[in-house]
């Protein structure tokens, strides 16, 4: 018996986070404080965060293909099924761009980017910024959209196809073509990835403060989809261990799981400090801007991020003992996954709400209703296949895993 | 009887791990093993303690941190405070962002270097040291056990219990051989 099924308890939880998030919506649409860009801000909040844990776990099961690695092999199907989120997360960031092309075509103000409002664009208008014209050539709304259609779309088609080709490796015996097939299939899938993430990292987030940019933001956001999803796989591992399945994953497995949380965290501290001292130091104005708006009104949730998701993993993870127990990876994945979040409302709400940081019911509502609609999607794909993996050519070498 | 050593050759690393635990298990210790690469799990086996170079790379780490700290403090604020880019140059702690780097490099540097030479020292490896390899073979593709016997029993048993695990070539060498 190696079947996940999804149990009627966690089905309906699932359900009451997901009706939270419903009437969390509702609730936006009507309020007339927070219907505008505070509704859609959070919508690209959550379709962000999601969406990069799905992009981190799809990154992650191609690297183990392309670097021919031994030890994932028997968790394949934990990988694949954090990875079927992806065309979800994107629905909610595509519906972000097209309210902001909608609200800045009628020009208002009140949409998330900002650069999309047809006036800033217009010589004389009193919010034309010289900067966008400038950029027009790169940041204008038909090439955005038809980039964000080709990438994401691109992304979706590829990782569904690793995904199905790897459940069909286990109905055969002769699944060594086709893991060769996956293998060349994930290469393009990096090399494709690699570039185009850059390319939405820009679009997505980094043009919210569209004045500003920087040419580490795109590694920066990488580094956090690839933490995230290793610590989404790490969690949905000791779940379904914890239902009695998945016996052959041991300590092993999750010490170098463990692994991957810490250095992810340490590089994520890194590239974020980086960021920050160049700015710091060479205190060019139009750079400063970006962490001068954080700083001044947003400086509780952004010194606390960043102390939180350094130091807590540091500390804790860096001895043996900690990365092989599961009390300690849960709690620890469950912080950074919280503080992450909170980056990712720092990504988004300096540049949309400005001076003015919200933070209520709405905001818990719909983080509660991505988290079922997360939850739902991920364990239901979890429950179509059998969670152990019966071909793939290292899996002896898996399940001897020893560190 | 005198001291004897007993060299057990192994083709393979598993069969290797098996002689070592069958000899674990007879109560014999064993002396010393020789790879061609790290076999995973033997130093469980061979009941060896757990490796302290951790806690001389956090020893090194604190120092190579203090000396970049000392550095910083008497040569850019105390000594005299120089001005780079309009920097705050009087204090140490308005200036933490731009120190950061030197911090981790000669934190990382101390390290790294302090690891790596505690440990070519502790295994004594340098130019000039007249390998202990007993077998050359070792650095191809065989693996060496190497127990120690006191009594002709125990030198019979450890010989048996190498030959059941398919050890490719057993010898009894004398314990006032050079090699040692």
């Amino acid at each position: 018996m190696s079947q996940y099924t999804l149990s009627s308890k966690t089905r309906t939880a699932t359900f009451v986070l997901m009706g939270i998030g419903i009437l969390a919506l509702a609730y936006g649409a009507i309020n007339k404080d927070i219907s505008g860009t505070r509704f859609w801000a959070n919508i690209l909040l959550e379709g962000l965060f999601f969406t990069f844990i799905a992009l981190g776990a799809s990154f992650f099961m191609s690297l183990q293909y392309v670097a021919q690695a031994g030890w994932s092999a028997v968790l394949k199907r934990i990988f694949e099924a954090v990875t079927t989120f992806l065309p979800f997360g994107l629905i909610a960031i595509f519906a972000v761009l097209i309210s902001s092309v909608i609200g800045g075509h009628n020009d208002s103000a009140d949409i998330v980017y900002k650069w999309m409002q047809k006036s800033a664009t217009i010589p004389g208008s009193p919010n034309f910024d010289e900067m966008l014209v400038k950029k027009g050539l790169y940041l204008n709304i038909p090439f955005v959209l038809i980039r964000t259609i080709i990438c994401a779309g691109l992304w979706v088609y590829m990782v569904r196809q690793i995904r199905k080709r790897s459940i069909e490796m286990d109905l055969t015996n002769d699944f060594l073509p086709m893991h060769y097939k996956n293998v060349k299939a994930a290469g393009w899938f990096i090399v494709f990835f690699g570039i185009t993430e850059q390319l939405m990292a820009w679009d997505w987030v980094m043009a919210i403060d569209h004045d500003w940019h920087s040419t580490l933001f795109g590694w920066y956001l990488f580094d956090d989809m690839w933490l995230t999803g290793i610590i989404c796989i790490i969690l949905l591992t000791l779940h379904v261990r914890k239902k009695g399945l998945l016996k052959e994953v041991n300590e092993n497995h999750m010490h170098n799981l463990g692994l991957w949380m810490f250095s992810l965290s340490v590089l994520w501290g890194y590239l974020w400090f980086f960021q920050f001292m160049f700015y710091w130091y060479t205190n060019i104005p139009d750079e400063v801007v970006y962490f001068q708006a954080r700083i001044m009104h947003y400086r509780l949730p952004f010194w606390i991020m960043f102390c939180v998701n350094l130091l807590v993993p540091l500390l804790i993870l860096m001895t043996r003992d900690t990365k092989r127990n599961s009390k300690y990876l849960t709690i620890i994945g469950c912080i950074i996954l919280i503080t992450h979040w909170i980056d990712a409302y720092i990504w988004v709400m300096p540049g949309t709400l400005g001076v003015s940081p919200a933070f209520g019911l709405y905001e818990i509502g719909l983080l509660l209703g991505f988290v079922g609609l997360f939850l739902f999607v991920v364990l239901t794909n979890l429950a179509k296949v059998p969670v152990s993996v019966k071909n793939h050519p290292y899996l002896e070498e898996s399940l001897h895993h020893h560190l | 009887m005198s001291k004897v050593f007993v060299h057990a050759l192994y083709d393979d690393d598993d069969k290797l791990k098996n002689g070592a635990r069958k000899v674990r298990a007879l109560g014999y210790g064993i002396k010393e093993v020789f790879s061609p690469f790290p076999v995973h799990g033997i130093d469980k086996i061979m009941g060896l303690n757990r490796t302290r170079i951790s806690i001389c790379c956090f020893i090194y780490g604190v120092t190579g941190f203090s000396l970049a700290f000392t550095m910083i403090w008497y040569m850019l604020i105390h000594d005299w405070p120089v001005d780079i880019g309009g920097k705050p140059n009087y204090t140490w702690y308005h200036n933490i962002p731009s120190w950061i780097p030197v911090l981790f490099e000669s934190t990382v540097f101390c390290a790294a270097h302090g690891m790596a030479i505690t440990f070519l020292l502790r295994s004594w490896l340098f130019p000039g040291v007249s390998p202990k390899n007993p077998d050359p073979r070792t650095t191809d593709d065989h693996f060496l056990m190497i127990t120690t016997a006191y009594t002709e029993q125990e030198a019979a048993d450890q010989v048996n219990a190498a030959k059941a695990t398919g050890a490719v070539e057993v010898k009894q060498v004398a314990s006032n051989d050079s090699h040692h």
